[in-house]
């Protein structure tokens, strides 16, 4: 069973959502973000999804955006991001999923990206502007690799099309809670709900629900039903306010601990 | 065998395809059946027609220009007078195109990306025609460059948004437009300015624009009697170049050139050449020739051209590059300056810059070629926006 397929597993058995933090991986340092996963880990992180920095980052809002400008200009590539995952993989089993977009793997070779990751020990890869339709030039590699590609379904997404892409999902399905760019607007949970309700009576695969969800209520809210629940702006925010300070990595064990507990509240 | 692309996924060769978030998905496959609905029914192409003729002024000149052909001295030179359409350049064939397209749609709300501005200008003209509420986008850096159309675009009521984002050109404000599209996609409409973005946006701009090849095919006809031995034109996205080329794709003989920015050269990394400088990679939902680095990471392009500064191309382009079906080259923006002043003061036509870069190929390549040869060039838009950037860069104050 893959690290993904068991950490679902468990926290189904528990009856816990998983809580699934974004971090820019580069931002502000390499170093740093090796720190930064320990301390999400530490404080109750179940899956990690790992940003892998762009210039021209088109499905994300300014804090991302910024994040990645902040990774590239301290000299992050798509390498660097894969040596990181191999000296973290040494003492944490967390599963990390790298998100993105395309043109780093592809320019990297998609079948050398497959097998480096593999080895570095990826367990996913969301690559948000590669849709189904364009799948069929990475994902035979990736299987091969045994790395979970992770579904985007939206609000847009029309019934029919959402009952077929869910049934070939692996890992997670990753719902984008509303119509927009990464940690831009206001959700209103009852109408994830909804969608992601409907998307679990299609799938025995978990749903991580992301995209806007920027506080320990909204978490809550949304992990009373999803399988998963994603934070990255509003950690990516905490991270950009105290990237210089020794307080960064108290910062950020606080407020996930915080979700943590909201969540695992919520399944009592 | 006859020429056909895109195929049904909209891929040209290995270019092209539809790489976007799944939330745009839905409003391109909607885009998709409605472009193909539109193209059975007759009364569409009579509704383009109409608009093309009535309000865009086409046909568009095809203006044999004797004394620049006898100045240097080789092929017959004509000029496929684009700069004479309202607006003052090609993409106005498109947005007519689209905005009909929108509203068969039912789509009250266009946004646009603009480099130059001639895109947003005419995006903004046809939107006011037909009552629409109309948004550009614009990076900060052209709209200081390009002050004149900024002003045009608000005076035809449209909201312009300025972008700072990257390099804060037309590529982010490309990046921009498609944040703003997901966020509103239920009721808004993307016009694409160029032959670029994902499927089925180059097949459409392509085929809204062939009226430029189109009519130089049959005006040439009448001029000539013949076929051009050459096709000549500029290219940033590539749309006024594709919708010259399309037309004559299937005739073998006529050679289609298109000239990329070079900048300061194509040896520097300060030019917009991405096909005689890039590699193939992956942006705003098309896989095509991009100007990048090792890691993926998209380059800064250059060219004294806002028109021209992006740093990829259309996925139709680097499918004609891979199959050898046209060549590609390149123009420093100093050739393009002195091909600027050239004609003007030759045949008093002040050409963009933008289409200046095929003016200064045709002035290398004409001498070359016997005096019987035909060399047509799409003289895409007229310069009256650049006058402030010449003057910048002749050292002219006013």
């Amino acid at each position: 069973m893959t690290r993904i397929d068991a950490t679902f597993s468990a926290l189904r058995r528990n009856k816990q959502t998983a809580l699934i933090p974004f971090i820019t991986a580069g931002d502000p340092d390499m170093a740093t973000t090796a720190d930064l996963i320990r301390t999400l880990v530490d404080n109750g992180a179940d899956l990690i999804e790992l940003g892998v920095p762009f210039s021209d980052p088109m499905a994300d809002g300014p804090t991302i955006q910024a994040a990645s400008e902040r990774a590239l200009a301290a000299g992050a590539t798509l390498e660097k991001v894969l040596q990181l995952v191999s000296e973290v993989r040494r003492n944490c089993q967390v599963p990390l999923v790298l998100m993105g977009y395309y043109n780093p793997v592809f320019r990297y070779g998609s079948a050398r990206f497959a097998e480096d990751a593999a080895a570095a020990g990826v367990d996913g890869l969301l690559l948000v502007d590669l849709p189904p339709e364009e799948v069929a030039e990475i994902s035979p590699l990736l299987k091969d690799a045994g790395i979970a590609l992770i579904t985007l379904l939206a609000p847009t997404t029309p019934t029919e099309r959402m009952r077929r892409l869910a049934q070939t999902a692996e890992g997670y399905l990753y719902y984008v809670s509303m119509t927009g760019v990464t940690g831009a607007q206001k959700i209103n949970p009852n109408d994830i709900r909804r969608a992601v309700e409907d998307l679990q009576g299609m799938t025995e695969v978990p749903v991580g629900v992301g995209f806007g969800i920027t506080s320990v209520a909204e978490a809550r809210a949304v992990g009373e039903f999803a399988d998963g629940v994603v934070v990255g702006s509003a950690l990516v925010k905490i991270i950009a306010e105290y990237s210089h300070s020794e307080k960064l990595l108290p910062q950020v064990g606080a407020f996930v601990a915080s979700l943590k507990q909201g969540l695992v509240e919520k399944t009592d | 065998m006859s020429y056909q692309y895109p195929d049904e996924r909209g891929h040209f060769g290995e270019y092209g395809g539809r790489y976007v978030a799944e939330t745009l998905m839905p409003a391109l496959l909607e885009l998709e059946e409605a472009y193909a609905a539109a193209r059975r029914d007759p009364s569409f192409r009579e509704e383009f027609d109409y608009y093309l003729k009535h309000y865009v002024g086409r046909p568009s000149p095809l203006y044999y220009a004797q004394r620049l052909s006898e100045e240097l001295g080789g092929a017959k030179i004509y000029l496929k007078r684009e700069d004479l359409n309202h607006t003052g350049a090609h993409k106005v064939n498109n947005t007519v195109g689209q905005i009909l397209l929108a509203r068969r749609m039912g789509k009250q709300k266009v946004i646009a990306e603009t480099g130059a501005g001639q895109h947003g200008v005419a995006t903004a003209t046809v939107a006011a025609l037909f009552n629409m509420e109309c948004e550009i986008f614009m990076g900060k850096e052209d709209i200081r460059r390009q002050a004149l159309n900024v002003f045009r675009m608000k005076l035809l009521g449209a909201k312009v948004h300025e972008v700072t984002s990257g390099t804060a050109t037309l590529k982010d404000a490309m990046n921009d437009a498609l944040r703003h599209w997901v966020t509103h996609v239920r009721d808004t409409f993307y016009v694409i300015g160029t032959v670029a973005g994902p499927h089925p946006y180059p097949m459409l701009v392509r085929d809204f624009q062939a009226v430029i090849g189109e009519e130089s095919k049959q005006q040439l006809q009448e001029a000539e009697g013949r076929l051009p031995d050459v096709a000549v034109a500029c290219i940033g996205g590539g749309s006024n170049a594709m919708g010259t080329f399309y037309p004559f794709i299937n005739d073998r003989s006529v050679r289609l050139i298109g000239v990329e920015a070079a900048g300061l050269g194509v040896d520097t990394d300060k030019h917009a050449a991405s096909i005689s400088a890039g590699a193939p990679g992956v942006l705003h939902g098309n896989k095509t020739y991009l100007l990048q680095d090792e890691d993926g990471q998209i380059n800064h392009a250059h060219s004294i051209s806002a028109g021209l500064d992006y740093p990829g191309v259309g996925p139709e382009h680097a499918h004609l590059q891979d199959l050898g079906r046209a060549e590609y080259v390149s123009i420093t923006d100093d050739e393009a300056l002195a091909a600027f002043q050239k004609l003007t003061r030759i045949e008093g036509i002040i050409p963009a810059l933008e289409s200046a870069h095929a003016i200064a190929q045709v002035i290398k390549l004409a001498p070359t070629l016997p005096k019987e040869q035909v060399l047509l060039v799409c003289l895409s838009g007229r310069g009256d926006k650049d006058i402030h950037t010449v003057a910048d860069a002749l050292g002219v104050e006013f």
